[in-house]
Order: structure tokens, then sequence, then C-alpha cells
């Protein structure tokens, strides 16, 4: 068993961690819709690596399949990594609830649905690790993004409790709270480049976090002491701040 | 955005286009004049920058390998770095490597990049089987030496001003270690230098460190250090862990007194007049690779890097002189290194030619220049010339002087409208 599956595969992030277990000695599944899109990319890991890489057609939010995409894998991973993310536009979905329910179901729901399964069956075999990337958004809600930062706060909390609930059966949980990171969701933003990683730099933070058997990390590692701040400014003093 | 290349000096705006697998080059070629290809910045002047810059980096996708034959198809993006981490394991290294590994595919054919091998496999150019181009008018070419051989001579070397290269096959070759057996050769003085350079020409790889603050009697002092592969079958490639210069340095930490400092210390270190070392790929390559923002030590207005070739028949005469000049102007280079190269090769604008090279870096300071002026015209008198990569101040007529095909690249360009099409800063400058 050497499968290492990673969900939302398409996202900068994930292609890095992608490209990360492969340097390690790890086969992939990848797991995005319209998978067939990741034939190149699957392609270059193998040419890189020599490891074995497999597409698997799932859509997040089409709960309903996730056990028959779960069952079809034929070799059940050692662990699954979840780099779902969709940042979607606040003041849209402050008018729109079709844009908020996205933000909320691809950013928490979905993601719930298919760990879900997958923790049923790490916890019956008593092995496997859980990567779940979350987000320092979800640390506290600003105006800016808190239908995003909720969601994520929300997975957050979830991972949390599946880390409580699998510690018995030996099964690791990890949560990974990225800061800025410089990918295809922030292009455009104006990003501080102390603060901002790229997507290679949490690639290697999460392998070396999860390889450790952590619980939780940010990444960069200034983000903790960051949101520490963030989080300590009293409410009546934040609530009347843009940031 | 400001961007500049590795040396920090000059630095420009730039628009800045990031080519991603998905973007439509063809079109941004097709409606952007005065645009160049931009790889990993390692370029050490201008030949990188230019109004329009299209960062090709993401654009790194290993295609297939040939286990048998040793044939890699890459996307031009790919860093060398890439290559060595996946395929030193497996036992392959590239044939050809300059003193960093982290240069894209793309650059290593843009700047026909040596390494200290050169006396023995030219040039990177040699074990470039074929690659693909995208030309002035976004059609796309597969091009190698047989089939269309302009193409091939004016790309390789060509600083990317026939196109954007795409992707690449090149030919790796085979090692049985990832160990290098070397030999340090200590030399009192220029000569003993040249001789000892041509004692040990027969060896794969070469490359000298020379105290270019030493005068009278010790003028041309450096360690020689030569080496070929082990044959141990220890292919473990481990990954170094990286230490980086976190901040520029004050513009005066560098000065004569420091860098006669580390030179003494560096020659001094080395106690035998000729010693053996076991070391690895990492360490005998790629020595400041370890040293992460290395630039940074130069200070917040740059360096730029001397580097020229004389012929073999000068090459004496000429450093001599050449050394003399530097030394008495005080202006130091703790890097400066000397290596004897093999036959030029075909290509228009590649760089080697037989004979000795010497480079050296130079932090920016307003007097630097008018030394450069000094030492241009002792280098054209001996009948040398400079390397583009480097380079972010040659004249045109200093630089044309050196390279008897200029006409012949310039002409190409002009025939198929890349001259418009494809600009750096260094391409108006030294007028190709």
């Amino acid at each position: 068993m050497s499968y290492v599956l990673i969900v939302g595969a398409k996202s900068d992030i994930a292609k890095a961690i992608a490209r990360e277990y492969a340097k390690h000695g790890y086969d992939l599944y990848l797991a995005a819709r319209n998978s067939a899109e990741l034939a190149d990319f699957a392609n270059d890991i193998n040419v890189r690596t020599q490891r074995k890489v497999k597409l698997v057609e799932l859509d997040i939010l089409a709960y309903q399949s996730h056990q028959a995409v779960y069952d079809s894998l034929e070799e059940k991973p050692l662990g699954v990594i979840t780099a779902v993310g969709y940042l979607g536009e606040q003041k849209k979905a402050q008018v729109n609830f079709d844009e908020a329910q996205r933000i909320l179901d691809t950013n928490y729901t979905g993601v719930v649905s298919f760990l879900n399964i997958v923790a049923n069956d790490f916890e019956q075999r008593k092995s496997g690790f859980i990567v779940g990337i979350s987000s320092v958004a979800g640390e506290r809600g600003r105006k800016s993004n808190y239908l995003y930062g909720s969601a994520k706060a929300a997975l957050t909390a979830y991972l949390s409790g599946l880390r409580n609930r699998l510690h018995q059966a030996h099964v690791q949980v990890l949560t990974v709270k990225p800061g800025f990171v410089a990918t295809k969701m922030t292009e455009g933003m104006d990003l501080p480049k102390k603060l901002t990683a790229t997507p290679e730099e949490v690639a290697s933070d999460i392998f070396s976090a999860q390889q450790k058997g952590k619980n939780s990390i940010y990444t960069k590692w200034i983000w903790k002491y960051i949101m520490l701040v963030i989080k300590l400014i009293p409410e009546w003093k934040f609530k009347g701040m843009s940031i | 955005m400001k961007c500049s290349g590795w040396g920090r000096y000059p630095q420009v705006d730039c628009e800045e286009f990031s080519i991603s697998q998905k973007t439509n080059l063809n079109e941004l070629i097709t409606h952007c004049d005065s645009a160049i290809a931009f790889g990993n910045g390692r370029s050490y002047g201008d030949s990188a920058l230019g109004s329009h810059i299209m960062k090709l980096k993401q654009r790194d996708y290993f295609l297939s390998f040939d286990h048998k034959t040793g044939l890699l198809h890459v996307q031009a993006g790919v860093l060398l770095s890439e290559i060595i981490e996946h395929y030193v394991p497996l036992g392959w290294f590239l044939k050809v490597t300059p003193g960093t590994k982290l240069i894209t595919v793309g650059g290593a054919i843009a700047s026909d990049v040596h390494g200290k091998n050169h006396h023995i496999e030219g040039c990177f150019s040699e074990c470039v089987h074929e690659f693909t181009i995208m030309l002035a008018n976004g059609e796309i070419t597969t091009c190698d030496k047989e089939q269309n051989p302009d193409l091939f001579h004016a790309t390789c070397g060509g600083q990317g001003l026939t196109g954007v290269i795409l992707d690449a096959k090149i030919y790796l070759k085979k090692i049985n270690s990832q160990f290098i057996s070397q030999t340090t050769i200590k030399t009192k003085n220029l000569k003993e230098t040249f001789e000892a350079f041509e004692k040990y020409k027969n060896m794969p790889y070469s490359v000298a460190w020379i105290d270019c603050l030493a005068k009278g009697s010790s003028k041309g002092k450096s360690l020689l250090m030569v080496g070929d592969f082990r044959d141990d079958c220890e292919l473990e490639y481990k990954h170094k862990h990286q230490v980086s210069i976190p901040f520029n340095f004050p513009t005066w930490s560098l000065n004569n007194w420091s860098v006669s400092a580390f030179n003494w210390i560096y020659y001094h270190k080395v106690t035998e007049k000729i010693s053996h070392q076991k070391v690895d790929i990492d360490s005998f390559f790629y020595p400041l690779d370890a040293l992460g923002n290395w630039n940074r030590i130069y200070g917040k207005n740059g360096f730029t890097q001397y580097q020229f070739i004389l012929p073999k028949e000068t090459s004496y005469e000429g450093l001599d002189e050449i050394l003399s000049t530097i030394a008495e102007s005080g202006k130091g280079s703790f890097l400066a290194v000397l290596k004897l190269y093999g036959k030029a090769n075909d290509n228009w604008l590649s760089f080697p030619m037989e004979g000795y090279s010497l480079a050296l870096d130079f932090k920016v300071e307003p007097e630097l220049f008018q030394l450069f002026e000094v030492l241009d015209k002792v280098v054209l008198k001996y009948g040398g010339r400079f390397y583009l990569a480097k380079d972010a101040r040659v004249s045109k007529e200093v630089f044309e002087q050196g390279y008897p095909n200029i006409e012949k690249f310039r002409e190409f360009r002009k025939k198929n409208h890349m001259d418009i099409k494809f600009q750096s800063l260094q391409s108006k400058r030294v007028g190709i």
C-alpha cells in the first residue's frame, strides 16, 4: 500500500504537494473535477519520479457520489490530503445566496462528506493519515472574506473533532493553516512578500509535519504569531478595524 | 514593476507576463513587440530584461525519459536542479552544467552555457538533441542542428532573441557515483597556474580560483581544482540544508581589506601543494548555490561580473596585463575564476573559444566602469571577447569586435522579423 490521495488536485498547493509526496516515494491518486485535464501533470510526476499516478474523477459538491468514488479505488490510500478551496466573491455572496452556498459547500460540506467516508475506513483499518488544508482566515471573521473564513473555521473544528475521534485508532489528523500563498487563487492581490509562501514551501511544510505526526501547523510559521496577535485584539476594537 | 537579473544591476521597470501551461503564448507574441523570455533570473545583467518580459518558469513539465539512451524531454522552464534531484539517484547527470543549477533548460540553451568540462565536452548545445521554439510569427518550429542549422546556431547562445524556447530534448550522461575525486593544486604565480592547467588538461573537470589582488612575484597565484566522478556506486543524492543571506550587506562591507583578508584565508587554508578530496556533486559543481541570495553580499547597489576570454596564444600575456591593472586599481573580487576552454563551436554568439577565460565579480560603484573601460581595451588588444549572460554594460563597439558571426546573427533576426519582436535591454545596447 503506497498511495496518497489528493483531493482538489488542480490547485497550485495540491500540485506542489503531489510532487513532494512523489519525490519521497509515494504513488498518487489525484482527485478533481474534469480530472482528465491533469493528464499532462500526472505524466510529469511519473517522468520525474517513476511513481504511479492515477486520476480520479471527483466532484466535491456531488456528495451522493463520494462513497462510490472511494469504493472504486482498487488499492485504498494510506493517507488523504484535501486541498479543496474556493475563495469566491465575498461581496457577491452577501447578496446572492448561491455564491454563499457555493463557498460554504465547497470549503466545508463537500470536504466533510468525503472525509467522513475516509475516516470510517481508516478507523476500521486502524491506520492512515488525513491532512486537511484549512486557512488562517478561519481564525477570526473579517468583513473582507468571512464567508470563506467561516467555512474554514468550521473545517478547522471538524478536523479537531476528527483528530479526537481517530486518536484511539492511531490515525493522524493534521490541520494545515496557510497564510498568504502565491497561487492562482491570490493572483493579482498585492501580498506582502515576506509573509507569502510559495506552494512548494507549503508542500514541504505539510510533508514534514505529516511525517513527524503533528496535529496542526501554520505555514509560513510566522502566521502562528500573526494570528495570535489578531486573535488578541478585543472585539470592541476589532469591529471598527479594516484588516 | 522593478526587475533585475542576478547581479541586481541594472534595476529597471518591466511589464511582466507569467506564462503558465494554459497561457495562449501565440496570442501574446503576435500582439506584443519588444518582448523577451525570462527563466529563473540567473543571467547576471540585462540579457533577460526589457519592456515586456515573459516569465516561463511555470512551464516546467517533464515530458519523457528514455532510460536506455538518457534522452530527456522537458519543457523549457524546468530547472537543472530538478533534473539533478530526480535523475542523479538513477545514475544520470547533466553532460554540461554551469556553476549554478538554478537555471532553466531554456536559459541554458539561450546562453549556451558551459562548465568545468568545456575543454572536453563543449557547451550545453552539445547535449541538445532538438528543441521547439515559438518564432516571431507565433509559429512553433522543431529545431535541430541538421534540419535547420541557422535557427539552431542563432538560438543556442542567442539570448532568447530568436523566439521563445518551449521544450527541449537533451542527453544526460551516465554516472556511477554522486561523488567526485577532486585534486587541488596550489600554485604560486600565473606561470605555475598555466602549467598546472596544461598538465591536467585531460581531467574531465577543471577550474581555478585566482587571487586577483596578488601583486609582483605572486601575481596569478591560484588554487586549481580538477576532478572526475568516482566509481563507487553511491548515488543517494541528499538534499542539503540551505543557508540564506537574509538582507543586503552594507555597501562598505566589501572593500580592498576584506577581500584581501578573504583571499588570504582561502588560499592559506590549503596547506599542501597537491591535495586530494572526495566531494559531492553540490560542493563540486555548485558551491554558491548552498548560500541562498548570495547576491545580497554585494549590497543594495548590486554587482556585475566581468567575464572575458582570450585566445590561447595571447592568454598568458593578456592575463598578466589584466591582473596587474586590477591589482593596481585595488578593486578586489573575491570570486575570481580562471578556466582553460576547448574549441569554439559553430553557434554564432556562443562565448567560448580555445583559450583562457577570467570571470570577476565586482560590487557596483561609480569608479568601477572606468576600470572596465581600461580592461576592455586590453581584452580587445589580445583578441578576446565578452560573455553576454554575465554582461550589463559592454558597449556595441567593444562587443561586436569579438564575434565574427555577428552580422549573420543580425541579418537572420531581421529577415525573420525577430529584431522587432524580441528585444532586451542588452540586445539594444550591443546592437544585436
